[in-house]
């Protein structure tokens, strides 16, 4: 999946509300259409990054979980 | 009833008017939602370091999510404003607050310990050790510092305002806090604020 994402944010390790604003920061850099891809530890991020691409009209493509990491791919809007 | 819609009502069909009219109501409503931009106001009034989290996280989660967001910081709240952040947690009176050794083996790190008041109030310094072990738990769960969450509510616009009543009570000068602080304001000038936000908190 991070293969074929524009770009990649390992928060890893971050706890709420991290994640969410190191995600928003990074699509702050990205042009229309591309997409983020994301790996989180924090099993708050899962419902979080929902919230977050519903509210801010992004696209979650694709989340994951596995082993206790959670993937997300976002495409900017 | 005016005239134009004398006119109007000789000409159509009431029913088909008011049809219309629910039409585009419904359609002027969802297009007005659309538009809006949520907000939050908060009163942040206490400066500890555990009451520090909540307007932080709130304020930069809702500048993230692109809410516009504005932040009063009153009496012990404008601690939160200062340049240095010197913020201490005191377990003292604070029974839902847990005790726990951010080091060594992990049984030992699961204990928690119970300390009486008055043991607490007895020993100096002992604050200081209890903001200490708050302060590497922090950093070990991989929690935000409160510097770097009030960067981040700056990074997303929020503004931040000083309370001028307290600043003047307590002693301050303005050149103890922050250049970024939005205005030196009174309740009078945040409630209409605050008024307006649809979602207000006082922390």
């Amino acid at each position: 999946m991070s293969t074929t994402a524009t770009q990649t944010l390992d928060a890893r390790g971050m706890n709420c509300p991290l994640p969410i604003l190191r995600t928003k920061k990074a699509l702050t850099g990205l042009a229309k259409g591309d997409t983020l891809a994301v790996v989180s530890t924090d099993p708050g991020s899962l419902k979080d990054m929902q919230a977050f691409c519903k509210q801010t009209g992004n696209e979650l493509v694709a989340s994951s979980a596995n082993q206790g990491e959670f993937e997300f791919l976002i495409r900017k809007n | 009833m005016g005239a134009t819609d004398k006119l109007l009502a000789q000409s159509l069909d009431p029913a088909l008017l008011d049809q219309w009219f629910d039409q585009r109501f419904e359609a002027k409503m969802a297009e007005r939602e659309a538009a809006h931009v949520p907000s939050l106001a908060i009163i942040a009034t206490k400066g500890t370091m555990d009451w520090a989290y909540p307007p932080f996280i709130l304020a930069s989660t809702a500048g993230a999510l692109g809410w516009d967001v504005s932040v009063f910081f009153t009496f012990y709240g404008l601690e939160l404003l200062k340049k240095d952040l010197h913020l201490e947690i005191s377990p003292l009176g604070n029974p839902s607050m847990p005790m726990k050794m951010p080091f060594g083996p992990q049984w030992l790190k699961d204990i928690n310990w119970k300390v009486p008041n008055v043991v607490m109030a007895g020993i100096p310094g002992f604050e200081k050790m209890a903001t200490g072990l708050m302060e590497q738990t922090v950093k070990n769960k991989g929690v935000a510092s409160i510097d770097e969450l009030r960067s981040a509510c700056l990074e997303a616009d929020a503004k931040l305002f000083a309370c001028q009543m307290t600043v003047d009570l307590f002693g301050y000068s303005q050149d103890e806090f922050i250049p970024e602080i939005a205005g030196w304001i009174g309740a009078a000038s945040f409630l209409p604020q605050a008024q307006k936000s649809d979602v207000c908190l006082f922390i």
